[in-house]
């Protein structure tokens, strides 16, 4: 069926194309012609002919057959156990911005837990004038804020570090996703405890079983920080931390707890495992840096990528990907087809949203010949994507977290790709 | 009129309660005005607040009275966490080591152990009290991982086994790579290089591709079946 679908569209592509024949060279029509009349166009199909589903049929509906592929992946020699592990979200196959809940990313330390809506408890408790226990119901209560972040965990691109290692857009880039949320801005809560003078940072932790805890400083909890219940419209999935999480804009994704139920105001970071022996960058001098916590501005071309080469030869091309940076907005995108010799302005789907995903597109027209894509993303504070050698000069190889240099990918000849390096 | 005269003052009213509002017409913005304490929740019991209030900091607070040695360590180490962590510390398959690695953290491939690169003692305790053992955490009494502390100090070759470790001699205790840390600092040592406009034409004389991910050959699914493990490439339409 998929075969069938798929030859659908290419043989709707060709027609088009007689259509527009005229403008083309005659070489380039001959190519597109038809030798004798589609069965898809001149016979009845079963779909014309024979009722489909009923709308009782799937009350929650997952994505058509078809597209059964399209789905997080692991990498299992990363970690020693799926339930303390993440996976990555097929980036290579979506397209605009929002990152469907069903393919996000999962990231656990000791597996995605059931707590549901009666017994979910929130409690502030520390530098604070009243110590309180928030119930779910409570939250719902307190007036609502929406925004639309990305979330990336700061091993995003880590396995790249030493070089190119994975072949794949999910694999190298997709320990992220990019939902709206609906929650309450965390100031509002903080309000509602009090935080005491000296209450100079928060510990939040989770409920599951690692209790996962992140210091923060104040200022950024009184800023943009969201204790978030929907997500893309709907409760939050299991996986991403039902029925509440944190979100942490701009920042690595180890912060944004699931599952949140505390909140310790305090006077200093309470130096976790999660902020010390894990999330800290060594440099190549041994010493390491800590409270690493914002994502710079990165970018990658999702398609054409090694998941998803090229299957139509030359002619019109879309080379797409995603840009996002945690300092601010998108404000452009630069594509190389050539390794960087050379860059054009891709053009973007949308204005940048602070701490949100861009789509970008650069419509090219494809000679066949070999390309090394790359793409290069600014931010509004003038930041410029590094290449990752610009950023091993600095650091070295052993920082594995917060790698966000360039991206480049050989396409080849037969419209394959591989992740490479280059000079 | 006296309607939609109360709909205008509740428009001045949101926008003046929030920071980012650009005009009184245009209540859009994603932050509600309230700051104010709505009084939701209640208060929490003494009880509530010690049961989950269980971290502990670099200089001791949260640190629950108790003590525990060296040799009683090593035995409930073995019954809890030997089977991930080896009978040594040395770690399995992937689970991690817990000693070793002195020395490293400025070669390639640094091996990071409590004793080569954790800077707090603090963050070990706090650590195997709530969330270890894997897969069965919290069963440990106070005593217990003050045991299983002073014994991986002494499988990391810092203390002798005689040790006893308590809430007492707890800050006693330095870790190796304590000062092997600095804060955040690439707003001083990148930021500056990284903004700088960028070549868009000529910007190099050659390119050539020095590594290919295809040598490693570490992709999953590379030679999977089509269902499950999409080969590279092969995933389009």
């Amino acid at each position: 069926m998929t075969l069938r679908s798929g030859t659908t569209s290419r043989r709707a592509f060709i027609r088009a194309g007689l259509a527009a024949s005229a403008a083309l060279p005659a070489a380039v029509s001959a190519a597109r012609g038809q030798g004798a009349p589609d069965p898809l166009i001149t016979e009845v199909q079963d779909w014309a002919r024979y009722s489909g589903d009923g709308v009782d049929a799937t009350p929650y509906g997952l994505p058509i057959h078809f597209e059964s592929d399209v789905i997080r992946r692991n990498v299992p020699w990363l970690t020693a156990d799926t339930i303390s592990s993440i996976n990555f979200t097929p980036i290579h196959r979506l397209d605009g911005t929002i990152t469907p809940a069903g393919c996000a990313f999962e990231r656990h330390h000791s597996g995605a837990i059931e707590l549901a809506k009666p017994d979910y408890r929130l409690m502030i408790n520390g530098l604070v004038e009243r110590e309180l226990v928030f119930t779910y119901d409570d939250l719902e209560r307190f007036p609502r804020s929406q925004g639309v972040y990305f979330c990336e965990c700061a091993a995003n691109t880590g396995m790249e570090w030493a070089g190119a290692q994975l072949n794949g857009s999910q694999f190298t880039h997709g320990m992220i996703h990019n939902m709206e949320y609906v929650g309450i801005p965390l100031k509002t809560l903080l309000a509602e405890v009090g935080v005491k003078p000296e209450g100079k940072w928060i510990y939040v932790e989770g409920a599951d079983a690692s209790s996962n805890g992140r210091s923060i400083p104040i200022e950024k909890a009184m800023d943009d920080v969201m204790v978030a219940f929907k997500a893309n419209g709907e409760a939050l999935r299991k996986e991403h931390g039902y029925p509440a999480r944190l979100v942490v804009p701009g920042w690595e994704g180890n912060l944004w707890v699931k599952w949140l139920r505390r909140i310790e105001v305090t006077a200093g970071p309470v130096e976790s495992r999660e902020e010390t022996s894990k999330y800290t960058d060594t440099l190549a001098n041994g010493i390491s840096r800590k409270w690493t916590w914002v994502m710079d501005a990165k970018s990658v071309v999702t398609a054409p990528s090694p998941q998803v080469g090229i299957k139509h030869g030359p002619g019109p091309l879309v080379i797409t990907g995603l840009a996002w940076s945690g300092r601010g907005a998108i404000t452009r995108v630069d594509v190389s087809v050539d390794g960087g010799k050379n860059w054009t302005t891709a053009r973007l789907a949308q204005p940048g949203v602070p701490r949100a995903m861009t789509r970008f597109y650069l419509d090219h027209v494809w000679d066949g010949e070999e390309m090394l894509v790359q793409s290069r993303a600014m931010d509004e504070t003038g930041y410029v994507q590094p290449t990752k050698n610009a950023l091993r000069e600095i650091r070295g190889e052993n920082s594995v977290y917060h790698n966000n240099g360039i991206q480049t990918w050989w396409i080849k000849k037969d419209g394959s790709a591989e992740n490479v390096e280059i000079s | 009129m006296s309607k939609s005269r109360k709909a205008a003052a509740l428009l001045i009213l949101m926008a003046a309660g929030s920071a980012n509002a650009e005009t009184p017409t245009a209540p859009s913005d994603a932050t509600p005005a309230v700051v104010q304490p709505v009084g939701l929740g209640r208060p929490a019991l003494p009880e509530e607040v010690a049961a989950w209030n269980l971290d502990v900091s670099p200089d001791g607070t949260g640190l629950p009275k108790g003590s525990g040695g060296v040799t009683a360590g090593e035995e409930i180490y073995l019954e809890h966490c030997a089977a991930c962590h080896g009978d040594f510390t040395e770690g399995l398959d992937n689970w991690p080591s817990l000693s070793g690695g002195e020395g490293t953290l400025d070669r390639e491939d640094p091996e990071k152990t409590i004793g080569s690169y954790w800077p707090h003692l603090s963050t070990v305790w706090d650590y195997v009290h709530r969330s270890m053992p894997f897969g069965n955490a919290q069963v440990l009494t106070a005593d217990d991982v003050y045991a299983i502390t002073a014994y991986l100090l002494y499988s990391n070759g810092l203390v002798e086994d005689d040790f006893v470790l308590s809430d007492e001699n707890f800050t006693e205790v330095q870790l190796p790579n304590a000062d092997g840390f600095i804060q955040d600092d690439r707003a001083k040592t990148e930021y500056p290089i990284f903004s700088t406009e960028p070549c868009m034409e000529n910007c190099k004389e050659s390119v050539e591709i020095t590594m290919h991910a295809s040598v490693l050959d570490v992709t999953p699914g590379s030679e999977g079946d089509a269902a499950q493990d999409a080969p590279a490439g092969a995933s389009v339409d």
